[in-house]
């Protein structure tokens, strides 16, 4: 049955915009509202202009008009005007962009790894969905994100917020919901044949439900736990002995450190840092420790190097010293 | 149009035309105006391609789950009609038709710096036409047309690597070409003829031109690794060997920004020659809307990061990415204020070439101005890849190239041809064009930020409404496009004769030049006397 047209616009309703649904949300909204109240005002100026010369100066005889002199005054004018809106729009549109580029310390934290075509989502307390994430209202989440294969996005309209998922490497994209309520999710970078079925939904849930939720579905293990499992099964713990007896260093508590590599440079020892050093150790020489650590590229899927991740971090340290 | 007008005789003078004829006095011509037609040819049948591939997309986009494909034909629907529209019409649109045509009749010469050079370009962007239709016909691809790694380097199993070459030989084409008028420009200008002398158009091609020729060997390279990832695993943009698929974004984009000002920057050209003739008014702020031509050029080179504000690189980077995005904005609104001021106490009449033109000035505009939501960072990460993003680049790319080259070419149809063509006809498309623009694309704004993604063979149901009303406008769009294309074709054969300068315009090619010019341009080369554009009394100029 297809319905008709006046049917498909009558029900489709003419939203101007998604659901508000998080912190974020306003901000941007208010930053649109500006750029769209911009955007009229210098649209009606100019097409108000052009109209109005169209008809005042339409050819009356073939007579030609004399030569209108070029006004540096004017071109000064309207080279400062929009030099001055963009200055301000460059302020404001910066300012909300860094405020939600790093999420704030205590963020609740969850796993997400992209593959074709689908999203595989992956809660500390175990819990995992599949093109499902139930979060809780009124707490800042921070997604750390990569993929299995080719690039994805990771993107909710209604918050207003969205990361590519990158092959190689962590990304990560934070928010804080503000409406209970399901919102879809999409993937927002082509990624081949299945790109616009790599759809899901959000829950945001009361906290108690949250944690109802989790109960109800609890797994055996939490990421950290199956984590251990892990660094048990691949003998990690043969070099990376708690007592730092092995032959590599000791994990303990050292998320969040700064490591400090042969060349001189120093990085922090953040979920990135834990992922290369286990698929490319060689890329990260450290000081003070023979380069002897094999590679687990290809022995580990993503999943699985995060929650070794989730583990490492589960030894402790101090998180985001940077 | 009466049938006693098409029945004037042709002209019995010798032009470039019937100088000689036969197929082989056209494959093996050095003169840049019929290198112009063969270039008019060639795309013009690639634009009737990309826009089939734009309405089955369309057609499809009707219902939520596909109205008439699946999405992998769908996939291979858009990449066929973004590669196909970008490289083998929009780039090469207006240098390669009007530029090649007009700029020695502009600058007073008799032909480009080097013809044989100039009929290479054609041939090799023809040889790059066939290996990208060779991909489609033997069975598409699917990578879009930004081939991001490492989809297209690894996964695809799709005809990349022809589609892929295609665009790599044609890049020669447009390094040639860019070449070739840059040492046209720099060397063959007629006496007198500096370069404040010069047309805005000419100004603009030069532009064009430095872009052609430093950004298309960066195209070129980052193909050539893809290339080289596909077929030898070489592992450039795989994270497994230790390559960075952000790396490709970085290159592609690198070229791809200033591509965008190759396809817009001729187009500026054009309207600013449009609007002084039709207003038969000097050109308000010359030297703004010259030098202005150059800033973009320049600092198009520095604001291809805002393609990767959420793509994971640097916060830093991102916003001087988005400083250096907002202030290559400025030099667009100078242009644009400066064609409404050559407007004011102009003289102006409406023939179909000025229509295109003030629809080029508002469509241009809106996509200006929404671009400035894309360098608004926090703004873009919301409408990053979806319509809205499409929407932006459509104003910008065929409301303002698209509409500038229709009015170039029916500007200059008259020179090149020697005939007119039917008017109402002309301004009945111009008008139909400007709606049926708008229908498509205005809708699509407001779907991206409903936040409907781009590359989406199927959608949740709440975006029909607007999917549909923006399939009806590409209808009236499809329709639009048709309607020159017949009465053109038919204006060569049964239009009027066309006088030397039918819109009493300035410039060599109007007042030096009958129509259509002889195969030498000029029976003697002119000598410039007067700055461009300088209509009525040349006393009044003075004071």
């Amino acid at each position: 049955m297809t319905p008709s047209l006046s049917g498909i616009l009558l029900q489709g309703g003419f939203n101007l915009r998604p659901a508000s649904a998080s912190t974020m949300a306003p901000d941007v909204d208010h930053l649109y509202f500006i750029l769209t109240g911009i955007s009229i005002f210098f649209s009606v100026l100019i097409f108000g202009l052009i109209l109005y010369f169209m008809i005042k100066y339409r050819k009356r005889s073939d007579a030609i008009p004399p030569p209108t002199r070029m006004s540096i005054p004017l071109e000064v004018t309207w080279i400062v005007i929009p030099v001055l809106i963009c200055a301000f729009l460059f302020v404001r549109a910066s300012a909300v962009f860094v405020h939600y580029q790093d999420p704030p310390s205590g963020s609740l934290e969850i796993f997400v790894v992209g593959k074709q075509w689908m999203w595989h989502i992956q809660h500390s307390e175990g819990p995992r969905e599949i093109n499902q994430l139930h979060i809780p209202i009124g707490v800042p989440i921070k997604l750390t994100m990569t993929s299995q294969d080719v690039i994805h996005d990771f993107f909710v309209p209604a918050f207003r917020q969205k990361m590519d998922v990158v092959p190689g490497r962590y990304t990560t994209e934070w928010f804080q919901a503000t409406q209970l309520g399901t919102y879809h999710f999409f993937c927002s970078q082509y990624c081949g044949t299945s790109h616009s079925g790599m759809i899901g939904w959000v829950t945001v849930m009361k906290p108690e439900d949250y944690a109802g939720w989790l109960r109800s579905n609890a797994t055996p293990e939490s990421s950290a736990v199956a984590g251990r499992r892990l660094f048990s099964q691949f003998g990690c713990e043969g070099c990376h002995a708690p007592d730092g007896a092995g032959k590599g260093p000791s994990l303990t508590g050292i998320f969040g450190k700064t490591a400090a590599l042969e060349n001189g440079e120093t990085r922090t020892v953040d979920e990135g840092f834990i992922r290369q050093m286990i698929v490319n150790p060689a890329s990260l020489p450290v000081s003070n420790y023979p380069q002897i650590m094999p590679t687990f590229s290809g022995q580990l899927d993503e999943e699985q190097i995060m929650q070794l991740v989730a583990y490492i971090k589960s030894l402790g340290g101090t998180e985001g010293s940077k | 149009m009466s049938a006693s007008v098409a029945e004037i005789p042709v002209e019995s003078r010798v032009h470039y035309l019937n100088v000689d004829y036969g197929i082989k006095s056209w494959l093996f011509t050095t003169d840049h105006k019929r290198i112009a037609l063969l270039y008019l040819g060639s795309i013009t049948l690639m634009f009737f391609i990309g826009g089939i591939a734009a309405l089955m997309m369309r057609l499809n986009l009707l219902e939520p789950n596909g109205a008439i494909v699946n999405p992998e034909t769908y996939n291979k629907l858009f990449s066929m009609h973004g590669i196909v529209m970008v490289w083998f019409f929009l780039v090469p649109s207006i240098p390669a038709t009007l530029g090649n045509f007009l700029v020695p009749l502009m600058i007073g010469a008799r032909d480009v710096a080097f013809p044989k050079l100039n009929l290479l370009s054609w041939y090799i962007f023809i040889i790059g036409a066939c290996f990208t239709l060779y991909a489609v016909i033997s069975g598409g691809v699917d990578t879009g047309w930004t081939f991001y790694t490492p989809l297209s380097s690894l996964y695809l199993t799709t005809h990349v690597l022809a589609a892929a070459s295609g665009i790599f030989i044609t890049g020669f084409s447009s390094i040639l070409t860019g070449l070739n008028f840059i040492v046209t420009i720099h060397r063959m200008r007629a006496p007198g003829l500096t370069w404040f002398r010069l047309p805005l158009f000419i100004w603009s091609l030069y532009a064009t031109s430095v872009i052609f020729v430093l950004a298309t060997p960066v195209l070129a390279t980052t193909l050539m690794l893809v290339g080289l990832e596909r077929v030898f695993h070489a592992g450039f943009f795989d994270p497994r060997l230790g390559g960075d698929p952000i790396l490709f974004e970085h290159l592609f984009w690198f070229y791809s920004h200033p591509a965008v000002y190759i396809m817009i920057l001729p187009a500026m050209g054009v309207i600013s020659e449009l609007i002084t003739a039709f207003s038969k008014k000097r050109i308000f702020g010359y030297k703004a809307i010259a030098y202005s031509s150059m800033a973009i050029a320049l600092v198009g080179f520095f604001v291809w990061g805002h393609h990767m504000f959420v793509s994971g690189q640097s916060a830093y980077a991102g916003l001087i990415f988005s400083a250096l995005s907002f202030a290559v904005a400025i030099p667009s609104s100078v242009k644009v204020f400066n064609w409404t001021a050559t407007l004011y106490k102009g003289s102006i009449s409406y023939d179909a070439p000025m229509l295109y033109a003030l629809g080029f000035i508002g469509l241009f505009t809106m996509g200006g101005l929404t671009g400035l939501f894309l360098a608004s960072m926090a703004v873009d990460v919301h409408v990053h890849d979806t319509y809205f993003v499409i929407a932006h680049f459509h104003y910008i790319m065929v409301g303002g190239a698209v509409m500038g080259y229709l009015g170039g070419i029916h500007f200059w149809w008259p020179k090149i041809t020697g005939r007119l063509y039917p008017d109402v006809w002309a301004r009945l498309a111009a008008v139909t064009i400007f709606l049926g623009f708008n229908l498509t694309f205005f809708p699509q704004y407001i779907l991206g930020y409903l936040g409907m993604p781009r590359r989406f063979a199927m959608y949740p149901p709440e975006f029909q409404a607007l999917n549909v009303l923006s399939t009806a406008g590409a209808s009236i769009l499809g329709i639009g496009y048709f309607i020159p294309f017949i009465y053109l074709l038919w204006s060569i054969r049964y239009g009027p004769v066309a006088p030397a300068n039918p819109w009493g315009a300035k410039g060599l090619e109007w007042e030096r030049a009958p129509s259509p010019p002889p195969k030498e341009n000029f029976e003697e080369i002119p000598v410039v006397t007067e700055g461009a554009y300088m209509y009525g009394n040349p006393e009044s100029y003075n004071v």
